[in-house]
């Protein structure tokens, strides 16, 4: 596979997390190049989906800095994130159950709506076109993700598999640099993880969007990471390219479960 | 049979976002306006205007407001009474203390500045949810109840504390009759029904309902809580101010504060609970449901207690009136929650697909 | 100053009752998430109850004995408020499991406007007293210190009394007990409650009758005060303030919030409300509640409120 990985885009230094007693990260480290599919691994609880929730805005890291394209913060603001480029998908579907298909991905472009509120109440020239403009946008999404039967479908009535295709597709509709993917195959059987595979393989290779990944998978991770982080009790453990993260001793004690 | 889509292919993502993208429907709202407006005048008498349609009218416009709060952006609003007196008495203000005021323009006022007071006591929502949001809309109802009844400058400095318009009249048409308001307020209702339906289908609209589904996730796709939170509560208090001028200009014609008490906030809730929440049709539904209800007890009931023997006092009739919206509440939640505009859709499926079960 | 301290207590007092109206809210809360907006109802309810068996019994049963015809009545409208309970967690709190908090509070609402219907339809809809023998000549209290002594109302003091022993039952309750326990636990988790074996339906009426003695209480206090009438309903809007105040799980901030709220009213009605034209008492408690809900919306001494994605 020839891909060009460029420089570092993302880079994560020092943080820690802590919700009062409970130490949720300890130190952390690691950068995320440009263009690349870095995962994050670990046993459950070892602060995985802490560590994209600080990245994301969501939680605010109690030490450390996140460097994103040169620019560096103590604390991200979820807005803030999201008109950066950085996107991501959760763990546990966090969809707008409510609404259709296509309007949940539509709710990813309403960053990029200019019009007003007065313009949206009557619904005449630039209101109508820019609607337009970004429903083609979504299409071109739902087209990709193959849920075209689906579209008009309140959400929260589709199987669990499609609900996830639906959650990659609005972090799409942002149009990321960044796109955090947070267990995006939990729960799936083979033939979904296979279709979910090449969704993300196909987002890295034709836009060229970096992928963080969280995944328990980990002959999908091997298969399609550049490289790894590896945690474990909120510290880092590991972090290479896959071959080496395998073979690494602490990383198998970790897994495997041997004295702490 | 008749109600199927068959053969009704859209060529444009315009045409499938229409406001009504299925024909039958559209023909259908159509003939339902139009009858509306030409129909009903021919077929309706004075009663059935002053009791019935202008103030399902008035309500259906307010239930739109607050369902757009409530139902759309999930924000519970127990002040809706307050943002309808503040409409009322803004527009009173303006109309009374400035010779020639049109009364478009004084209606529009009075929307405005409860969309200031609106805006104001929905800071909260960027606090807290729930119960407590419930409880801050509370505050603004109490205050508003007391403000417009100790502050003498609202009322005009009028003795008895009551506010009265009179020679109502739009563009040189005089509103006396009770058809000329009927018309009147069926423009107005229909005019805000195709903005606010406009205003769902587009971004904020969408923004409202991720508010209400994930708050927290909305704002990590970009969506700012503040900005959605405060415009539905500006937008919904705009129109509800609206029709709380109309409540106290065209059906009251005089009124005191007692008229958007902390029960008128109750009612519209529950017209929004019963008619759908997050539905434009269920707010229609609701408000009527919930003006004819009353009206249906009052006839039948005595009705049936002098089949049993039983005279039927009109406190009774209150207390009753109490028992079945209360129960119908609590029945609602229940079996539909998404009250009468659900069942109506449930319906239209039904009848897409007759004369075939399923 | 002695006009002062008169107020002061004046306000304590009418405090006590809010907290004892709170105190419905906050038990059947902590023990089931939902927020009971027809615990005004049901202190109406429970007055109404309480005043019409008052009146019938001695009527019906020729019972002559004051005390013992009063003990009747309390102990049948508790019957009825354990009944009450029971049918509401069959027909209303069965139906609405894990449904959202919103959906459960508009369910009260409900309840709330059916209450008032069947209970002016089965007891009455006239103004009722309540006679249980409080003793209602005021109290002159400090008449050395001050010229003339503060007035204080016996009944008042009872009524606090009263109260206090309730609060103090109560906590036990909730404390020492494994149905106490049980209780706390189904606060914090339905799901994970019922998966231990928690019989989910049982807590709940127990709680809601809890929840309505305390109501008969409360409405028995504030009948003998005020007389039972509609306007009893309307207390539990008067009542709300005072959770938000002192947390919504909080027991004893039910109780301090409840005194705050007193005082608070009549302090600025009789103080601040000349210069504004009277009738503060209105939304003095609402716009204090605010205050609390933009700066510290748990409350005094409520759990903080988190949220997780």
């Amino acid at each position: 596979m020839s891909k060009k990985i460029g420089d570092v885009i993302l880079d994560v230094q020092n943080i820690s997390l802590r919700f009062g007693g409970v130490k949720a990260l300890t130190d952390i480290s690691f950068n995320v190049r440009e263009h690349e599919i870095r995962s994050i691994i670990g046993p459950n609880g070892a602060g995985k989906s802490s560590m994209l929730n600080c990245i994301n805005g969501v939680y605010t890291p109690t030490e450390g800095t996140i460097t994103f394209r040169g620019k560096t913060f103590d604390h991200m603001d979820s807005h803030q994130v999201a008109t950066m480029g950085i996107a991501r998908t959760f763990q546990n579907l966090a969809l707008f159950k409510g609404m259709s298909v296509l309007d949940n991905i539509m709710t990813g472009r309403n960053l990029r709506m200019k019009s007003n509120l007065l313009m949206q109440a009557l619904r005449i020239g630039p209101a109508e076109r820019e609607e337009m403009a970004h429903r083609e946008v979504v299409e071109r999404i739902i087209d990709f993700l193959e849920i075209q039967a689906y579209r008009k479908t309140p959400v929260g009535q589709l199987p669990y598999g499609l609900q996830k295709r639906v959650d990659l597709g609005r972090a799409l509709a942002l149009e990321p640099q960044v796109l955090l993917l947070d267990e995006p195959m939990a729960g799936m059987n083979v033939e979904e993880k296979q279709d979910m595979c090449r969704f993300i393989l196909d987002v890295n290779d034709e836009f060229g969007t970096t992928i963080v990944l969280i995944e328990h998978d980990m002959g999908v991770v091997m298969d399609i990471s550049d490289r790894v982080v590896v945690l474990d009790y909120g510290k880092k453990i590991g972090d290479g390219e896959p071959e080496d993260v395998r073979n690494n001793e602490e990383v198998i004690r970790a897994y495997l479960g041997t004295s702490h | 049979m008749f109600y199927r889509e068959n053969g009704q292919f859209k060529t444009s993502y315009q045409a499938d976002q229409q406001i009504f993208p299925i024909t039958q429907d559209r023909w259908g709202v159509l003939l339902i306006v139009a009858f509306a407006f030409v129909g009903v005048p021919f077929l309706a008498d004075e009663y059935m205007f002053r009791a019935i349609l202008i103030p399902f009218l008035i309500m259906a416009l307010a239930a739109l407001g607050v369902n757009i709060l409530v139902g759309y952006c999930g924000q519970i609003s127990l002040g809706s009474g307050a943002f309808m007196a503040v409409g009322a008495y803004a527009a009173y203000n303006w109309f009374i203390r400035i010779d020639g005021m049109p009364l478009i323009v004084a209606l529009l006022l009075g929307g405005f500045f409860a969309t200031l007071v609106g805006i104001f006591f929905g800071i909260p929502s960027l606090r807290v949810r729930g119960l407590y949001l419930a409880v801050a809309t509370l505050a603004a109802q109490f205050f508003c109840d007391w403000a417009f009844l100790r502050i003498k400058w609202f009322t005009n400095d009028s003795a008895s504390g009551t506010a009265a318009v009179a020679d109502l009249q739009v563009f040189g048409l005089p509103l006396d009759s009770p058809l000329a308001k009927y018309l009147f307020c069926l423009s107005v209702l229909v005019v805000f029904g195709v903005l606010a339906k406009n205003l769902v289908r587009s971004a904020i609209g969408r923004e409202w309902m991720a508010i209400r589904d994930m708050d927290v996730a909305a704002s990590v796709i970009g969506i700012r809580p503040m900005y959605a939170k405060l415009s539905a509560f500006a937008v919904s208090s705009f129109i509800v101010g609206v029709a709380g001028a109309l409540w106290a200009f065209i059906y009251l014609g005089s009124w005191e504060p007692a008229a958007f008490s902390v029960d008128r906030s109750f009612q519209l809730l529950f017209m929004v609970i019963l008619g759908g929440m997050g539905s434009i049709m269920g707010s229609f539904f609701g408000a009527g449901f919930i003006i004819v209800l009353p009206i249906i007890i009052n006839q039948v009931l005595p009705f049936l207690g002098e089949i049993a023997g039983v005279s039927v006092s009109t406190a009774a009739l209150t207390h009753a009136e109490q028992i079945i919206f209360g129960s119908l509440i609590v029945w609602f939640l229940i079996v539909e929650p998404h009250g009468l505009a659900k069942l109506w859709s449930v319906a239209k499926q039904k009848l897409r697909i007759w004369p075939f079960p399923h | 100053m002695g006009f002062f301290l008169e107020t002061l207590f004046g306000g304590l007092m009418a405090g006590m009752l809010y907290s004892l109206v709170a105190l419905g809210f906050v038990l059947i809360f902590k023990a089931s998430g939902v927020f009971n907006f027809a615990q005004g109802a049901m202190v109406l309810f429970a007055a109404l109850a309480m005043a019409r068996f008052g009146e019938w019994i001695p009527q019906y049963l020729g019972l002559e004995n004051m005390l013992l015809a009063n003990l009747l009545a309390f102990a049948m409208a508790a019957v009825v408020m354990f009944v009450v309970a029971w049918l509401v967690e069959l027909l209303v709190l069965r139906h609405l499991v894990n449904q959202e908090g919103t959906t459960l509070l508009m369910a009260t609402l409900g309840i709330t406007y059916f209450l008032d219907g069947i209970g002016q339809t089965l007891f009455g809809s006239d103004i009722y007293k309540i006679d249980v023998g409080m003793p209602k000549e005021p109290l002159m209290l400090f008449e050395s210190t001050f010229d003339g002594g503060i007035m204080i109302n016996q009944e008042d003091l009872v009524a606090a009394v009263i109260a206090a022993l309730l609060v103090a039952a109560l906590s036990l309750f909730f404390q020492k007990t494994g149905t106490g326990r049980a209780l706390r636990a189904v606060a914090d988790d339905h799901q994970a409650a019922q998966s231990i074996g928690i019989p989910l339906n049982r807590i709940w009426v127990i709680v809601w009758c809890v929840a309505g003695v305390v109501a008969l209480v409360a409405g028995m206090i504030w009948g003998s005060k005020l007389g039972v009438q509609f306007s009893l309903s309307t207390v539990a809007l008067r009542a709300l303030p005072v959770v938000i105040l002192g947390g919504l799980t909080s027991v004893p901030g039910a109780i301090i919030g409840g005194l705050i709220i007193g005082v608070g009213e009549k302090l600025s009605e009789v103080f601040l409300g000349p210069y504004v034209g009277g009738g503060i008492e209105i939304w003095f408690a609402y716009v204090l509640a605010l205050g609390f809900l933009l700066v510290r919306p748990q409350g005094l001494f409520g759990e903080k409120i988190i949220d997780r994605v």
